[in-house]
């Protein structure tokens, strides 16, 4: 039988092994991305950046269209995130302030709706955009991630505006405080780190979307970062594929999002199966 | 509303006249919420559902009105083998990829509460590296990692012995075409599993295992018995989610099919209603009508489950 500190070093090691296992992937973008192509398309690979520099990145920066779909990935993900964050709060704010008739069914809707796959919708969302004349545009794109957005934020603000005492609100009111103003100079300030925390969120889904983009954005101007990265690969598909500036381009649009996703990720997890760890 | 409201408010914070103005107002509150998600979601579903009873392909785009052939589109979907193949294959490989995501998934997350405390950050970082990666960017490492020639998982087979991996095509036939794309589902969608039950697991107290312990209980027993029941909660959950998110593997295997064939041998739902699109939006309509629907099954569980919980 094995001593409690055995086993454990032993589990440690397994662990490790399979937190090796895991970033492996992501170890190995960041380490094509620096290596010449002669090192890439060699049969023996090339396990360290060893002599690697930042060629790749340069050769990607230089195309000019990389910025365009940052460009574009920007208005449409600044635009779907302002407008989620004002619908959704004002509607997390109903439904967590006041009672009312219809309530709990758009509480139900909000769950329901969020778990709609894109890919049930997107060619009825595409020929209506089509008829709008909304295709290949910023609005259009962004009203639809809007709409994709918004119940899982309102989801996420109805917690934390619960969060915060009503009692907080009539104390100042008691004070002779309106409604309105009790609201704004009390809770308001109390639920910015929410608001923040769910922008973040909506801007991750926006920022990653890949389906609804695709069949939206069908001209290479208007393409976002993901559909930029798609296109690039494929691109070089009937010629060899240029892997470095491919792994540099990649990297390029995964290191922002880890970033900001490692920040908040706790939220995350805790929201999509909030109430089931009540023991 | 005016202050003086307010102060006449403060002798009872609920008085009838107030209490009608703030419903009135929380409704009003609603309303851009409803009319983005109509917008975005309510009417193209709706379009969607009328059309995928009617003849709609390609005259129709040019403005000749569709005819009403009501279950013919869900009936050929029932009875063509290609369509009807693709969707069991999908229904197949939601079912696997869950499985398997759920179990490692648990393992790993049994593996976090065994190890020490630098092993499991380590693990939980590598994880969340894993889980934040765009779905797109993973997915040209992963062709990248198994490319055919200059692919370091070939060159790793070939070294350990397995020298039929040399120059191999793991796109060219359906089977490891979808191996690969599981094995690519499940190294995106363990971390979230492995780490929402770690959390579940935490909730479990020591004293209780310990008490166990004390009374004989091997180690799979307080397993069994204790941990088990305790966690199911978040088990249920995370694995409806699994389900409803592995029936959606749309960019993962458009992604693989643009570097390997694009035949409907090699189609799951997204991919095969994305390549019919409009040219026979009836069918598409129908399919997609099946997904929804299928969703929602899967969802009702889900809000169920939330709803016991949690009071909404």
């Amino acid at each position: 039988m094995l001593g409690f500190k055995a086993k454990r070093a032993i589990f440690s090691m397994i662990a490790i092994l399979v937190a090796a296992i895991w970033a492996f992937p992501v170890y190995w973008m960041i380490n094509s991305s620096l290596l010449p192509n002669v090192k890439l398309e060699s049969r023996i690979p090339t396990f360290w950046p060893d002599g690697g520099n930042l060629n790749n990145y340069q050769n990607v920066l230089q195309k000019g269209d990389f910025f365009q779909a940052l460009g574009i990935s920007a208005a449409v993900t600044l635009l779907a995130v302002a407008g989620c964050l004002i619908i959704a709060f004002m509607a997390a704010l109903a439904i967590s302030r006041f009672r009312f008739k219809g309530r709990t069914s758009f509480v139900l809707t909000v769950l329901i709706v969020q778990m709609l796959p894109a890919e049930g919708m997107f060619i009825a969302q595409s020929q209506m955009m089509s008829n709008l004349g909304l295709k290949n545009n910023i609005l259009g794109l962004s009203l639809l991630y809007m709409a994709a957005v918004v119940p899982f934020t309102v989801w996420m603000l109805r917690g934390f505006v619960a969060g915060v005492p009503i009692e907080l609100e009539e104390a100042a009111m008691v004070d002779g405080l309106s409604r309105a103003q009790a609201f704004f100079r009390i809770t308001f300030p109390l639920l910015a780190p929410g608001l923040v925390a769910s922008g973040v969120f909506a801007f991750l889904q926006c920022w990653n979307e890949f389906t609804v983009g695709l069949v939206m954005m069908t001209d290479n101007a208007n393409h976002t970062l993901p559909l930029w990265l798609r296109a690039f690969v494929q691109s070089s598909a009937t010629r060899a594929i240029d892997w470095g500036q491919v792994m540099a381009a990649s990297t390029l649009v995964a290191i922002p999002v880890v970033i900001f996703f490692i920040i908040v990720q706790g939220r995350m997890t805790s929201g999509l199966v909030s109430g089931a760890v009540k023991g | 509303m005016t202050s003086l409201d307010a102060r006449a408010g403060t002798v009872s914070p609920s008085n009838a006249p107030t209490k009608r103005r703030r419903k009135f107002s929380a409704r009003t509150l609603l309303i851009p919420a409803i009319a983005i998600l109509l917008f975005g979601l309510g009417y193209p579903v709706i379009w969607q559902f009328f059309i995928s009873f009617q003849e709609w392909g390609r005259p129709q785009l040019f403005g000749q009105p569709a005819e009403w052939i009501w279950l013919d589109n869900y009936i050929k979907i029932v009875t063509d083998p290609t369509i009807w193949g693709i969707v069991v294959r999908s229904i197949v490989f939601c079912a696997v990829t869950s499985a398997i995501t759920v179990g490692i998934g648990g393992l790993l997350a049994l593996l976090m509460k065994a190890a020490g405390r630098t092993a499991r950050f380590i693990l939980q970082l590598s994880l969340l590296l894993a889980w934040a990666m765009p779905v797109v960017a993973a997915m040209t490492v992963w062709i990248w990692l198994f490319d055919r020639r200059s692919g370091v998982v070939n060159y790793l087979l070939v070294n350990m012995g397995f020298d039929q991996f040399y120059l191999f095509s793991w796109l060219e036939s359906p089977t490891t075409f979808f191996g690969l794309a599981a094995v690519i589902v499940v190294w995106m969608s363990v971390p979230f599993v492995a780490l929402a039950i770690y959390a579940g697991l935490t909730q479990v107290p020591d004293e209780v295992l310990e008490a166990a312990q004390i009374d004989g209980a091997s180690g799979f027993k307080r397993t069994r018995y204790i941990i088990f029941p305790m966690i199911r909660p978040v088990l249920n959950i995370v694995i409806l989610l699994q389900l409803i998110w592995n029936l959606r593997v749309f960019t993962q295997i458009k992604m693989l099919q643009d570097r390997g064939s694009g035949t409907s041998d090699y189609d799951l739902l997204g991919t095969f209603i994305y390549k019919t699109g409009v040219q026979s939006f009836g069918l598409t309509a129908a399919l997609s009508i099946f997904v929804l629907g299928l969703t929602i099954v899967l969802t009702f569980f889900y809000v169920r489950s939330m709803l016991k919980d949690e009071a909404i």
